[in-house]
């Protein structure tokens, strides 16, 4: 691939809410280039009014998500020589969410979730309690910590399939926000979770394909978040009956 | 489209109906040996209450697993919902019971 001289042929989502279409733009070529430089470009020295969202650059603020080549992909660390075919790219806005305009998704249906998965923490202390000790070594605690690195960037959200085919579906960023404070020591109301992700569209609508593990940025793995949230909302049946 | 109750019916009926499928595989190789007859069949099924408890069974349990797995495909992929997919996964669970129950009790008590 042409690198420094060359130049880049972008395909660029325009639009607001369902219509748009695609414009073509020519994007000099640079070394580590990313797909969000190249987007910046654009709207630098082609079109200032490019609409696209990003803050800290650097894989941790989560806001840049787009799909790149069809491909939910964070884009300030998505390089455009690993993803470009040919000397072409193709950027539009995050799959399974409404558009606000050009590359920006409006992602209040993604965090609306959230909250409908109960996915806050209940806190069991004040903040006048003594600091408690939390043991890192607990099974539940190593199922906690395997989440909690999650930038709600909502890459899973817009890679997953049963997102797109049940919109009600919760989708795999909140369910596996529930897991991790499910697993955490000082919640106060697991109970509350589990009912959560119990619903219509809760954690039994995954069907396991996967795509949100495959894709996250940061490698974590919501997928078997939401096996585990199957398996103690299915222990729970049996518990209760055994308690009635 | 499915919360835990329809989760769980989903997954006790494939439960139940796995070795059911084995049973009936195994009986169908056995059966075959030697060539097939329907009397042979009917011999060995009418007025066995074990045979009418063994199919009968599979029957209910194929009505809840399938009703519930097309419910998931039509509302996924055509968009139902509401009271058409309630209709509908209903309508595939007492279809195939009724089908089923008849094909059951015809070669059993009938």
């Amino acid at each position: 691939m042409s690198v420094e001289d060359g130049k880049l042929t972008v395909e660029v989502w325009r639009g607001a809410g369902g219509l748009g279409r695609f414009e073509t733009f020519e994007v000099p070529r640079q070394e580590s280039q990313t797909v969000l430089d190249v987007v910046s470009w654009i709207q630098q020295y082609a079109d200032p009014t490019l609409t696209y969202r990003y803050a800290c650059r650097v894989g941790m603020c989560g806001s840049c998500a787009m799909m790149v080549n069809g491909v939910p992909r964070w884009t300030c660390r998505t390089h455009v020589g690993k993803v470009a075919t040919g000397d072409s790219l193709t950027v539009e806005p995050l799959r399974n969410l409404p558009v606000i305009k050009d590359l920006a998704a409006d992602m209040d249906p993604f965090f609306d979730k959230w909250v409908q998965a109960e996915a806050v923490h209940h806190p069991s202390e004040t903040r006048h309690d003594p600091m408690r000790a939390v043991d890192a070594d607990s099974s539940a605690r190593q199922q906690a910590n395997a989440g909690i690195e999650c930038i709600n960037c909502a890459v899973c959200y817009a890679a997953c399939d049963t997102v797109s085919g049940n919109p009600d579906y919760l989708g795999p960023a909140a369910l596996q926000r529930a897991w991790t404070l499910y697993n955490d020591e000082r919640e106060a109301d697991p109970e509350a979770i589990l009912d959560a992700v119990s619903g219509v569209g809760g954690c039994h609508n995954c069907h396991s394909m996967g795509s949100c593990a495959q894709y996250c940025p940061n490698e974590l793995n919501p997928l078997a978040a939401i096996a585990g949230l199957k398996r103690e909302t299915a222990k729970r049946v049996f518990r209760r009956r055994k308690n009635a | 489209m499915l919360d835990l109750r329809l989760y769980m019916a989903q997954r006790l009926s494939a439960l139940i109906m796995a070795p059911l499928v084995i049973g009936h595989i195994a009986v169908m190789i056995y059966a075959i040996q030697g060539g097939l007859s329907v009397d042979e069949i009917l011999g060995r099924t009418q007025g066995s209450f074990a045979w009418f408890a063994f199919y009968g069974l599979f029957v209910l349990a194929v009505s809840v697993h399938a009703a519930i797995g097309l419910r998931v495909i039509v509302h996924e992929w055509l968009g139902l919902k509401g009271g058409a997919l309630q209709a509908f996964t209903w309508a595939v669970a007492l279809g195939l019971l009724v089908l089923g129950g008849r094909s059951v009790w015809a070669v059993t008590f009938a």
